[in-house]
């Protein structure tokens, strides 16, 4: 199967401290992935990057067949601001931005869109809610709506369902399992092995390094896990230059 | 004292009333909606920063062309739109956040503008620049303020969205739409801020106009609870704290832009004491929930 996303070399970082090392390999068409290592591997610095916010420090990103405007990115809840003077409603219409852009009508057939998507998520007769009036599972359900209308071929999640009820995990984990089953391509930042292993059948196990990339039962083992802890660990804070892949 | 002579009889007997009634309309039609936006971006601060920044142009307009409307308002637009852009230069290219950098260069803007107009100018006209002489309103500072407030709704109308998401979501705002939008759209912002500061400030003076742009707006968020209902409840006490502030100055016989700037203070504390939404009666007093 072909490749939605392939990284080639690809090193990510801060202020020239790598917080992903040398990292190849392709997230296949149609693909469900976990991303998983322990805290500081680079989980979400490589998220960033195959959306394109992150400039990488070294190799590359390329995305086959598809723009930038084909991916949609969930970033973790903290990023947002749940105090803001907006309805649910207005929040999900936001995931038409592509088709109204600034300035286009909202059209009866993308409000009702919107509807279903909010029915999928189970958030009927919230339309009108202000979203601070949300609990933290009910705004991220909201958010999973606006991920719906997008539309995206590539569906990026960093910690999905960090700090969300259990109810709420399974909904939104149906709604993954949905987009994997219409051939998009889903790449999930989790912490939950069980979950992971219950629903994520390809699993990048990320320190810094790559680690083990590939079938979940096969990346998921308990050495594979030691050695990523190992690796996580070893910060060297006056690392010098990275000879690797020099002439 | 009888309600007509009390409310009525100053903008009915007086032009200059009338005058400066206008000129807060007018204000508080452009500063209402901006100072909303300013609240839900967390730029509070950039306003009143902005507002000192306009001082040393409107200084070196001064200078120039003496106490000339046009001058002074062009200075304080240049120098206020130039704080504006070194400050979100220096806050992308550098690890400085915004806010420092605007404090940055609002303080070096203010302190050359109250240097220049203290050793050219009298005290009087020091004065005059700071504290604003919304009572002595003439035909061209009507047109200003009124040209403002115009341009001010046809702006925001158009960048409505844009400037709500880029508001709420930044980060999404760039994902689907690109760097562009929300740049310019923030750009075209701070514009409409600078722009709105100066026609408030020969109403008001520098130190005072962003007054009737922040209280009425800290004041809505205690009455409304989406954007454009903010902004109209920001009009409206941006309004009423005009007329009160006038008829205050005109009984009392005190300086027009502080006492309308204390009384949409005052529209602030009573918003924040008894309003419907989130205030302190609210918060104490809350009434029976609803059935389930």
């Amino acid at each position: 199967m072909s490749a939605a996303v392939r990284l080639t070399d690809l090193t990510l970082g801060y202020r020239r401290h790598p917080a992903v090392h040398h990292l190849s390999g392709g997230f296949a068409d149609g693909s469900l992935t976990a991303v998983v290592g322990p805290n500081g591997a680079g989980k979400s610095t490589l998220l960033k990057a195959i959306s394109g916010a992150l400039k990488p420090l070294d190799g590359r990103v390329a995305l086959q067949g598809l723009t930038a405007r084909d991916i949609a990115y969930l970033p973790q809840q903290a990023e947002v601001d749940r105090s803001f003077p907006i309805d649910v409603i207005d929040t999900i219409l936001l995931g038409h931005w592509r088709r109204v852009g600034p300035f286009r009508a909202v059209g009866q057939e993308l409000r009702s869109q919107a509807e279903e998507a909010l029915a999928l998520v189970g958030l009927s007769g919230f339309e009108r809610r202000p979203i601070a009036a949300l609990s933290a599972g009910q705004f991220q359900r909201a958010l999973f709506a606006r991920m719906l209308l997008q539309d995206a071929r590539l569906i990026l999640l960093d910690e999905p369902f960090t700090a969300i009820d259990a109810r709420t995990t399974a909904d939104l984990l149906a709604v993954v399992r949905r987009w994997h089953g219409e051939q998009r391509t889903v790449v999930a930042v989790l912490h939950d092995f069980e979950q992971v292993r219950a629903h994520f059948p390809e699993t990048l196990l990320l320190a810094r390094e790559p680690v083990a990339w590939g079938r979940t039962v096969d990346t998921l083992t308990s050495a594979n896990l030691a050695r990523a802890r190992a690796m996580a660990e070893s910060w060297d804070e006056r690392a010098g230059p990275c000879r690797r892949g020099m002439p | 004292m009888t309600p007509y002579e009390l409310v009525a009889a100053p903008f009915l007997e007086f032009g200059f009333m009338r005058r400066a009634l206008a000129a807060c309309l007018a204000l508080s039609l452009g500063c209402g909606p901006v100072g909303v936006l300013l609240v839900l971006r967390r730029m509070s601060l950039m306003g009143d920063a902005l507002s000192h920044a306009v001082l040393p142009g409107a200084a070196v307009g001064f200078l120039a062309a003496g106490l000339s409307l046009w001058a002074m308002s062009i200075g304080g637009i240049v120098a206020g739109l130039a704080v504006a852009l070194l400050a979100g230069l220096v806050s992308r290219a550098t690890p400085l956040r915004e806010d420092a950098s605007f404090a940055a260069f609002y303080l070096i803007s203010l302190a050359a503008g109250v240097l220049i107009v203290s050793t050219r100018g009298s005290n009087l006209d020091l004065m005059h620049v700071l504290f604003g002489t919304i009572l002595a309103v003439d035909d061209g500072g009507l047109l200003l303020v009124a040209g403002v407030a115009t341009l001010t709704l046809l702006a925001l109308a158009l960048l409505y969205r844009p400037l709500v998401v880029e508001s709420f979501d930044p980060g999404f705002l760039q994902a689907v739409g690109g760097r562009g939008p929300g740049a310019a759209c923030h750009l075209l912002f701070l514009v409409l801020v600078v722009l709105n500061l100066v026609g408030g400030f020969q109403a008001l003076g520098t130190l005072m106009a962003v007054g009737l742009m922040m209280l009425p707006a800290a004041a809505a968020r205690f009455w409304a609870e989406r954007v454009a209902t903010l902004a109209l409840a920001a009009m409206a006490v941006a309004f009423a704290s005009g007329v009160g502030g006038l008829l205050l100055s005109f009984h009392l016989d005190l300086p027009s832009g502080p006492a309308i700037v204390l009384a949409a203070g005052g529209a602030y504390l009573l918003s924040l004491a008894v309003g419907p939404v989130g205030s302190l009666r609210v918060r104490w007093f809350p009434r029976r929930h609803l059935a389930a």
